[in-house]
């Protein structure tokens, strides 16, 4: 069961993952080695998987391509959709993978540095395992807003600046 | 023209607010951090927002009943009766304002008649006093401490009360200075008006902005107090919805009838949209019991602590807040006057704060710091008003 302190934790984490516990103890009226408890259960409770930074690519020299690719596979008896999606998940070009409801079972995204390189992985690698029967490539366009960050400015502040 | 002829001296005399200059400098400087921003710096919910654009869509542009759409104020009276054990009667006792803010004008307005007086405890919200002197009365100022959590002290509050006195405001949780008042604090208020024709005027605006387990108690649900009280309250800081103008006043019907009597005949009602919006809101509080308003404080408590801890640590001793989202550490160490030590602060360092004495005499000493404001932000005003107190 999650604790207040728990849930202030993650909070705290999801808006800027580089808060120290030092500070996060202050933040919830906790002592640092409280905090440090909490996080190791949360880390040995498989919540905390990890960290990144949110980085726009396309402010950058970087050239890469992006695509979310549906896939459509034969579930297998007794394991389902998890053995081919534990197959699938095995390659860098994988970023996420997601099963889902309605029209196809996976939902991949993908990122490769050429277009050249993500068409071989799709033709080469992705259709030919044994299960999927059918993909269907989207390439993406522009990031808007990931992990809930909009990318693009002009979500400001649009309070006057004092008031009573 | 000779204007000052024409302009009521009541209204004239009014000095302009005492914000007014900050926020003339802060907007022309780049790069400053406000930390003088009275309101939520969430946006509202999304599915609030999206009620009020389907009524547009819907073409609800019309007048409401002057009470206020009905199903808000079922919903309303629903709320006070389960949070707080307020009981009013949705029909003709709880009225839909333009803000709470409308509310304390209707309340003033009804109720005082030249020369009354109204007491009000300060430091607190800019706008009691001129309301009570545009409404003819005489604003007298109770002093609160910070050494009682900047409660109102009953010895206080009965030395102040005249045969002319009409009301007493009641502002809790506070703004300026957050002090908060417990249940037990209350009662001592009751006992002291008890026998009196006292009113209180509750304005009870954060009262979801509670925090260290602290729980909010109404006015009107200490016992026998309900007859003496307007309960004001609205959608602003609970709901992130400031600049929707939607609060309400509750009180027994005989007092709230000549309130709603003004109301008809200047306000009429509050915009359409912004009560559906509010309707959403309440009845979306009610479907997820209240987790958008916990997930606010969850944020705003976490800020507030930073605060606490930071302005102790660099020598301004700050009372731990309860309520609200703001903290008014002292600065009478650093031997500046508030007004002083604001100016001083944001011309150096680009932090604009709010002097204590704008929220009356007894602010001196103080200054007003909101915590609505990124953590980000936060923690570079931290910094550099540390770096402005090294220059002193």
């Amino acid at each position: 069961m999650f604790s207040t302190l728990d849930m202030h934790i993650l909070e705290i984490l999801c808006e800027d993952a580089r808060v120290t516990p030092h500070e996060m103890a202050v933040m919830t009226g906790s002592d640092e080695a409280t905090v440090n408890r909490a996080l190791e259960s949360l880390r040995e409770a498989g919540v905390l998987v990890g960290c990144q930074t949110l980085i726009n690519w396309e402010r950058t020299q970087r050239e890469f391509v992006q695509a979310v690719i549906e896939v459509n596979v034969l579930p297998q008896r007794e394991k389902g959709f998890d053995a081919i999606a534990q197959r699938i998940m095995q390659y860098d070009e994988v970023k996420s993978l997601y099963l889902m409801s309605g029209a196809y079972d996976l939902m991949v995204l993908c990122e490769a540095a050429t277009l050249r390189e993500l068409a071989q992985f799709v033709h080469s690698r992705l259709s030919v395992i044994e299960g999927v029967t059918g993909t269907s490539t989207h390439f993406m366009l522009k990031t808007y807003k990931y992990g809930g960050v909009i990318f693009e400015p002009g979500a400001d502040d649009r309070r006057e600046a004092v008031m009573p | 023209m000779q204007y000052e002829r024409v302009i009521n001296p009541r209204v004239a005399n009014v000095p302009p607010s005492g914000i007014r200059k900050f926020f003339d400098i802060v907007r022309q400087m780049p790069g400053a951090i406000s930390l003088g921003v009275g309101e939520p710096d969430f946006v509202t919910p999304w599915p609030i927002r999206d009620a009020a654009i389907q009524a547009i869509e819907e073409g609800r542009t019309q007048y409401t009943s002057n009470w206020g759409l009905e199903s808000l104020r079922e919903k309303v009276a629903a709320y006070l009766r389960m949070r707080y054990h307020a009981v009013y009667d949705p029909k003709d006792e709880v009225l839909i304002t333009v803000g709470a803010s409308e509310g304390i004008d209707l309340a003033l307005r009804a109720l005082v008649c030249p020369g009354d007086e109204v007491l009000v405890p300060e430091p607190s919200y800019v706008s009691y006093a001129p309301c009570v002197t545009f409404s003819g009365g005489r604003a007298v100022p109770v002093v609160t401490r910070a050494e009682d959590g900047f409660a109102l002290m009953p010895d206080m509050l009965a030395k102040a009360i005249t045969p002319r006195t009409k009301a007493l405001i009641l502002p809790y949780p506070n703004n300026p200075t957050g002090g908060v008042m417990t249940r037990e604090q209350l009662a001592a208020i009751a006992q002291v008006l008890r026998g009196t024709d006292v009113v209180v005027l509750s304005d009870e605006i954060y009262s979801e902005l509670i925090y260290s387990g602290h729980e909010h108690t109404a006015f009107a649900a200490i016992e026998g107090m309900r007859e003496r009280t307007v309960t004001l309250n609205g959608f602003s800081k609970a709901f992130a919805m400031t600049g929707w103008r939607v609060g309400y006043c509750c009180a027994p019907r005989e007092l709230l009838a000549p309130m709603f009597k003004i109301h008809q005949y200047t306000m009429l009602c509050a915009s359409i949209q912004g009560q559906i919006a509010a309707d959403r809101a309440l009845g979306r509080a009610f479907e997820t019991n209240f987790e958008d308003v916990r997930a606010m404080v969850r944020s705003y408590d976490r800020r507030r602590r930073l605060m606490v801890e930071e302005m102790n640590a660099m020598g301004l001793p700050c009372l731990e807040p309860r309520g609200a989202f703001y903290v008014f550490p002292s600065i009478r160490g650093t031997g500046l006057t508030s007004e002083d030590f604001c100016t001083r602060l944001l011309r150096q360092q680009h932090v604009a704060c709010v002097p204590g004495t704008a929220f009356g005499a007894s602010g001196e000493g103080h200054i007003r710091c909101s915590y609505a404001t990124s953590m980000e932000s936060l923690r570079e005003a931290l910094k550099r008003i540390r770096a402005f107190l090294n220059t002193l």
